[in-house]
């Protein structure tokens, strides 16, 4: 809820819980919350679990994006299952060997390259993944920016990004991915934009953008701000805690 | 210098001090990941053994990672005092175990030994201490802090009231704030982690967060936790910081990853204190930390993840901090798999902080991927509260809505204050009297009307 709903007036005491999503004025008996609150998270938490352990439709995603016009290569990272993955952040950093030559056929030397990424909520990408895609890819398209073709990762971490930017060779690398689900949300996306990745690039050299979901930071909103830090890295040649202080460097246009 | 110890005619050795101290951890999957840890039991308690006969001056003598190439180390070594490390010079880090859970030694004895301590020499003692021994010894260990409240007096336990919000919205995290208050939760401070990291939204929340904290004189202080350089820009706009925050870690390269280093964390701290917001000798800095930060950035150099852990705390104890926590399982099963690793990392850590003179506070909490649950947490916060731990992170409902992770309810808060009397920060204490929040015996009350309805308009503050 934004401040833009709340009456103007005063009207007597405002309910904390029409302010936030966060588990509010729960009540307590003691210091023990009311029963139907307690086994309420407890039904959450185990619905989250579940998130953790389920798989991207990725036949569905790749249908409600044809009509972009974008060509999409499929990889994984060497986890190879998903026990290992949540065990093993180092091999989902990896691309397998196969994928690697998948994606040494993709015709080199775009602007940006778009990575939907599984992460940690399969439910990140069924939900918004589509949406967020198609408004990022318009943006950049009317930008004149050339796009690489889209690469759907699976058992994917956030730096697997940088090993698909390099073999590509694009200029900037958008990691869009499934975050680690909390209770409330289980289905939101994070995206991670940096500019000249390869294997080895520092968390620091990122920028990010997280809680992309319908009731936090909605699709268009988040394609605005990724875009305009793409232009941002792309005026200045870097990214990630720098890139700020670059970007007030620039002669005012 | 390698190191071996014989158990029944078979000869364990370790190559050197660095895999002597992995090999002794614990079990945690943060050290399974990065390949140090021991192959089983056996191995482990032939390291753990082999670790108690070793001198404390080896530590001083053998580097694990060298300080000509990282600045931490180089601050390990500038800072250590040779004279407080004479008492217990001659000592084992077994027969250090033993002067520590002696009840000879207390308070004064702990004091004076701090600045003779390193990080290493510290976590190696952990690793042959059980949770019980881990809480005897920090429960004797008394760190306090001061800015508007009074933070780690022996008995107490203070809170950080957390009210984050997915988009930062000002009302959202307002109303979260006063949900907290409203349970008596906020005398460590009162501190948002927000979502986006520009100058603008950090000067807002820290406003919108002061005027709550003066307009209803509240005895605590306000952080948004963005980074340090965002901090800097805008204490120079001359925003209302109370504190300055940043996540450290154990190593330069860690620090790198995080877009920090000393210099950058002095200059904070400088600025902080420039604006003179608390009295001569106030705490300005929070730091957060967290056992498996370095590895993830991949700046542990073959050192275990409970060692690097203890490292930060070096870098956090140079700048006279208010509070320290570790966001003990925030980072994932790939470090700390489960609920018994969970527990005993946060126990370690608090112990650790608190023997390098730290004002040690933990986030208990976990994220949906480990496996571990509310109860876990139960048993660590009950744990913690008997070690004195510092202060605690709580949030609405255990939920944080824009981390996606869970900490302590506000309730826990409860629970500390009234089953296990711990009573928060003595200024907050008094507030929570005279605003009718809580009776003299310390029992939260409904809040009066007129109180909750002047917290709950929230629409009469700025931003």
């Amino acid at each position: 809820m934004t401040k833009g709903d709340l009456p103007k007036e005063r009207t007597g005491s405002v309910d904390l819980r029409r302010m936030t999503d966060a588990r509010v004025l729960l009540g307590r008996f003691g210091a023990g919350l009311p029963t139907r609150a307690a086994q309420s998270f407890l039904l959450d938490h185990a619905r989250a679990r579940q998130a953790v352990w389920s798989a991207v439709d990725w036949a569905s995603l790749r249908a409600n994006l044809s009509d972009l016009g974008l060509e999409t290569v499929e990889v994984e990272s060497e986890a190879g299952d998903r026990g290992t993955y949540i065990r093993r952040p180092d091999l989902g950093r990896k691309l397998s060997p196969a994928s690697a030559e998948r994606l040494a056929g993709v015709r080199p030397g775009c602007d940006v390259v778009i990575v939907v990424a599984d992460g940690l909520s399969a439910s990140a990408i069924d939900v918004n993944a589509v949406p967020l895609t198609r408004a990022i890819v318009e943006r950049l398209s009317s930008r004149r920016l050339s796009i690489a073709p889209l690469i759907l990762a699976s058992l994917a971490r956030v730096a697997l990004g940088d090993s698909i930017a390099e073999i590509v060779r694009a200029r900037i690398a958008i990691m869009l991915i499934g975050e680690r689900p909390g209770l409330s949300a289980a289905d939101s996306l994070g995206a991670y934009i940096t500019y000249s990745p390869k294997a080895g690039t520092p968390d620091s050299r990122r920028n990010c953008i997280s809680n992309i979901r319908d009731g936090g930071l909605r699709a268009d909103s988040a394609a605005d701000a990724v875009v305009s830090l793409v232009t941002d890295m792309l005026k200045t040649a870097t990214s990630g805690v720098g890139l700020r202080d670059a970007v007030a460097k620039l002669p005012r246009d | 210098m390698p190191y071996k110890t014989t158990i029944e005619h078979t000869v364990f050795s370790f190559t050197d001090l660095r895999d002597l101290l992995a090999k002794a951890t614990p079990e945690r999957s943060g050290d399974q990941l990065a390949g140090i840890a021991a192959d089983g039991p056996v191995e482990r308690l032939a390291a753990q053994m082999a670790l108690a006969d070793v001198p404390l001056k080896t530590f001083l003598a053998e580097e694990l990672i060298p300080a000509d190439s990282d600045e931490v180390s180089r601050l390990i070594v500038d800072r250590h005092d040779p004279a407080a490390f004479g008492i217990i010079s001659s000592l084992t880090v077994g027969e250090f175990r033993e002067w520590l859970l002696r009840p000879e030694t207390g308070q004064q004895q702990l004091e004076a030994v701090t600045c003779g301590l390193t990080p290493e020499m510290v976590a190696a003692v952990s690793k042959i201490m059980r949770l019980q021994d881990l809480i005897s010894v920090a429960s004797k260990r008394e760190v306090v802090t001061r800015f508007r409240s009074t933070i780690g007096l022996k008995g107490r336990l203070s809170t950080r009231n957390q009210p984050n919000h997915p988009t930062d919205d000002s009302y959202g995290i307002a109303a979260s704030a006063i949900d907290g208050l409203l349970m008596g939760s906020g005398d460590a401070v009162i501190g948002v982690n927000p979502v986006t990291d520009t100058v603008d939204d950090y000067v807002r929340i820290v406003a919108l967060l002061d005027e709550l904290r003066v307009r209803l004189s509240i005895p605590t202080q306000t952080c948004c936790l963005g980074h340090v350089t965002t901090a800097i820009k805008a204490i120079a706009a001359k925003a209302p910081v109370d504190l300055v925050f940043q996540s450290i870690a154990g190593s330069q390269k860690a620090n790198d990853g995080f877009g920090v280093n000393l210099a950058l964390l002095k200059e904070a701290h400088e600025a902080v204190r420039s604006l003179g917001r608390g009295p001569i000798d106030a705490n300005l800095m929070y730091f957060e930390t967290g056992q498996g930060a370095a590895l993830s950035a991949d700046a542990n150099f073959g050192v275990d993840q409970q060692t690097m852990e203890a490292r930060a705390y070096a870098v956090a104890r140079e700048f006279r901090p208010l509070l320290v926590n570790t966001v003990v399982g925030f980072i994932g099963p790939e470090y700390l798999f489960n609920g018994k690793q969970i527990i005993r990392a946060g126990l370690e850590d608090h112990f650790c902080g608190k023997l390098l003179g730290l004002p040690m506070g933990v986030d208990v909490c976990y994220t949906n991927h480990a496996d571990a649950d509310q109860e876990d947490m139960d048993a660590l916060l009950t744990l913690l509260c008997a070690a004195n731990v510092n202060f605690v992170i709580t949030v609405p409902g255990a939920d944080d809505v824009m981390l996606n992770y869970q900490s302590l309810a506000h309730h826990d808060a409860v629970y500390c204050r009234e089953i296990l009397k711990r009573p928060p920060a003595p200024e907050f204490e008094r507030w929570l009297v005279d605003v009718g929040l809580t009776d003299m015996a310390g029992r939260l009350l409904d809040a009066p009307p007129k109180l909750a309805d002047y917290m709950a308009d929230a629409r009469l503050l700025g931003a």
